[in-house]
């Protein structure tokens, strides 16, 4: 008997470490090592805002808010998926994917169906929705994005998700597959 | 000896459930449902109207394509639209001419059927390209009608067309929706009395829903009727006679609503209307309450979610019946209605029999509104039933989304049981042919901001398979048993609409790409083609110049279901595209974008 309880007791040890690790698996964790992605053309910016907007982490969360409030994600999907509007998660910018082309985007409109924003947001606050939709495909800092929303949410923050495939290389990995 | 015999049976039994999973043994001959003579008039062998007849039967009087042959179907000819999103139109036939109308941009091409489908000519109407940012799903049409000569059909920018079908020569253009508000026009008119009718899409806008009536001669208004607002809007006078007290009392279009929400509180009319020329009364159902989430409208939300009948010279109602009083979770109730005379409770009724979004198959009596059953044709946790008393549908209340948390496992999901896509009935074996969809959804519900133009939502939403893990059925319904009599589970969602023949063949279409014909009594597999890109569209079949018979549908992926491929939609989002995209991550592995006609016939 009494030779077996440290054996127990070890066991009741592990088992307890090793609901510890699962309890830390439910922290949120971030990772800042991870790298922007690379642009595929050169979406980098000759106005100085650019940056100033893109690397705060202030700016990119109330640019969050504005998503949801002024309805982008209605069109755009929380996570930037799309839905009647494109995309916004992957490397292709119909009007330009600068951050002044995309303010100006937002401002103005684009005649295929993306209304004007003039009149109803700041030009401040057209600046944070941008660099909020530049963090949808991971084109900012890891270490400024916004964790979870404001509101619940059926997607995952940005602190977690598995940064996605840009399109142009989801595009090749479907028919090579097929192949094997 | 016999022992062998039961063996063998079970094991035909058992493939039999696999192929197709019967409720009960075959139906034979009918169980006495018929569709009203006047609104189904004898087949001339034309395809006038996407339902093809006022009753909404879908059903076709031909039968040279039969059980016994229809597995020597082969291509007569194709012909590649140029266009490359959702193609959920139903092709018209008149005459020796075919018409296709296209996703927006939305062209109508004319093809000669006696020299094998060679282009006559082609209308472009030039919609205004910012009408595809207020498409809520995709920019698809549904289809025109031809009457007297004329071409009928919607641009998505909301412009009504009539053009002469021999020429493709515009006789009149009246602009009936305004997309800066985010109306839309995705619906197949419906002519009958001289009338055209059309009603507007944008329930994910915050638009408010009305139905049209243009004089089919000038293209001028005749009447339109909101389905909201003030009783003198949505032309309830003297002539309502509403069956339950729910709906009675003086303008609940406003009284059922907060202060002023009746002005962006949807009830669209997007889907399908039928008309029964006997009484001269129109069947019109509405869509969903606006904004999707319920705690910014509490009340009934009249007249969303529901169905009107109304008198077609002047588009007063004559009653109405609310399948999802307060709508929780965007059950439209624009589905079509099926009218049909069949024995209720021992006698003959009229009545029209409606699949509905929120999973329940209605029969409801056409002359009085009242809902005489109301069964589940696929899985609901979301309701309890409906009261026959009260005429209202009992809610389950955990399943009810709240602000502040996810809801889980809501079934049927935001597309409901069943969407758009229509069902076809078949009066030689009197089952109702419904395509359908078997997927559950979590929701979470935020308050949402009314900005004109712009989505107005206020939820989100993540949809998967429901159980069994299929996401498409087609269930054979027998209306009078109330039950189904088999179905077919299919593991993509069916977003394709069904035609049934005389031949007692079902045609329907998979999102991969599968044009099928089953075996109108048993669900057996029967004849299948592979096509270029999956199908959402309308199977019709016709009798060609040549007087053979010819099976006719479109091909090309999209629609709320297919977005993520026609679209080109981010999977790594579950709440693409509403929230479907999160049920549809494997569609752009197994189809690809596409836009063809495809016509087959039997060997010569």
């Amino acid at each position: 008997m009494s030779s077996r309880s440290p054996n127990k007791l070890a066991r009741i040890g592990l088992a307890g470490a090793a609901l510890l690790a699962l309890g830390a698996c439910d922290r949120e964790e971030r990772d800042t090592s991870r790298q922007p992605k690379p642009e595929t053309i050169s979406l980098a910016s000759s106005d100085p805002r650019a940056k100033e907007y893109e690397n705060s982490s202030f700016h990119i969360s109330q640019g969050q808010r504005y998503y949801s409030w002024m309805n982008c994600s209605g069109c755009h999907a929380l996570a930037g998926g799309g839905g009647m509007g494109p995309p916004l998660s992957d490397d292709e910018w119909r009007y330009g994917g600068r951050m002044e082309d995309i303010v100006q985007t937002i401002l103005k409109g684009r005649p295929n169906g993306m209304p004007a924003f003039e009149g109803r947001i700041t030009e401040q606050q057209a600046w944070q929705l941008a660099a909020f939709v530049r963090s949808l495909s991971a084109q900012p800092r890891q270490d400024v994005l916004p964790g979870r929303s404001d509101d619940i949410s059926n997607a995952e923050p940005q602190t977690l998700e598995e940064r996605r495939p840009q399109q142009s290389e989801s595009n090749t990995t479907l028919p090579s597959a097929e192949k094997d | 000896m016999r022992h062998a015999l039961v063996i063998r049976s079970k094991v035909a039994l058992l493939a039999f459930l696999l192929l197709a999973c019967p409720g009960s043994q075959a139906v034979g001959q009918g169980n006495g449902a018929r569709a009203p003579a006047a609104a189904s008039p004898p087949d001339d062998g034309q395809w006038t109207m996407a339902a093809k007849d006022y009753a909404s039967t879908r059903f076709s009087a031909l039968g040279e394509i039969n059980r016994a042959n229809v597995s020597r179907l082969k291509l007569a000819f194709s012909f590649d639209t140029q266009n490359r999103r959702g193609h959920e139109a139903a092709p018209l036939v008149v005459g020796s001419m075919m018409y296709i109308i296209t996703p927006y941009p939305n062209h109508v091409w004319a093809l000669d059927l006696a020299r094998g489908g060679r282009l006559v000519w082609v209308f472009r109407p030039r919609p205004k390209p910012a009408s595809q940012g207020v498409a809520c799903c995709d920019v698809v049409n549904r289809g025109g009608t031809y009457s007297n000569g004329n071409i009928y059909f919607a641009t998505l920018d909301g412009d009504v067309f009539a053009i002469r079908a021999s020429n493709g020569h515009q006789v009149w253009r009246t602009s009936v929706a305004d997309i800066n508000k985010g109306e839309t026009v995705t619906m197949a008119p419906l002519v009958a009395e001289g009338k055209v009718l059309v009603g507007n899409s944008g329930g994910e806008f915050g638009v408010r829903g009305w139905l049209t009536a243009l004089d089919a001669a000038s293209g001028k208004l005749a009447w339109r009727a909101y389905s909201t607002g003030p009783d003198a809007d949505v032309l309830i006078g003297p002539q309502f006679k509403p069956f339950y007290a729910m709906d009675r009392g003086k303008d609940l279009g406003v009284k059922s609503w907060p202060p002023e929400a009746w002005k962006t509180g949807g009830g669209t009319t997007w889907g399908w209307i039928s008309y029964d020329p006997a009484t001269r009364t129109l069947f019109q159902g509405t869509g969903n309450a606006g904004p999707w989430n319920p705690h910014q409208r509490p009340g009934d939300n009249k007249w969303t979610s529901g169905v009107f009948a109304r008198d077609i010279a002047t588009g007063q109602a004559r009653w109405f019946y609310q399948s999802s009083p307060h709508d929780h979770f965007d059950h439209d109730d624009i589905n079509e209605s099926i009218l049909l005379d069949m024995p209720v409770g021992g006698r003959m009724r009229q009545v029209l029999v409606r699949p509905g979004r929120n999973g329940y198959m209605y029969v409801i009596d056409r002359g009085t509104g009242q809902v005489l059953s109301a069964d589940p044709y696929g899985f609901i946790n979301s309701a309890k039933g409906v009261d026959l008393k009260t005429g209202r549908l009992i809610p389950v209340e955990e399943k009810v989304p709240q602000e502040g948390r996810v809801t889980r496992n809501i079934c049927p999901a935001a597309p409901g049981a069943k969407d758009w896509n229509p069902s076809a009935f078949s009066p030689r074996t009197g089952l109702l042919y419904v395509p359908h969809l078997n997927l559950c959804m979590d929701m979470g519900v935020i308050e949402a901001n009314y900005i004109a133009g712009t989505p107005y939502l206020g939820a989100e939403v993540k949809m998967y398979a429901g159980p069994g893990g299929h996401r498409g059925v087609l269930t054979a319904w027998d209306p009078v048993r109330r039950k189904a009599a088999w179905e077919i589970r299919e593991d993509l969602p069916l977003w394709s609409g069904a035609l049934a023949t005389a031949g007692d063949l079902v045609f329907y279409g998979t999102m991969d790409g599968r044009f099928k014909a089953v075996d109108g009594r048993t669900g057996k597999l029967l004849w299948q083609e592979q096509l270029e890109s999956g199908i959402i569209g309308q199977p019709i079949t016709y009798r060609g110049p040549d007087g053979r018979q010819y099976v006719a549908i479109l091909s090309g992926v999209g629609g709320w279901a297919g977005a993520i491929v026609s679209g080109q939609l981010d999977p790594g989002d579950p709440t693409s595209a509403l929230g479907f995209v999160n049920a549809m991550r494997d569609l752009p592995g197994k189809t690809k974008a596409g836009g063809r006609l495809y016509v087959f016939a039997l060997p010569q």
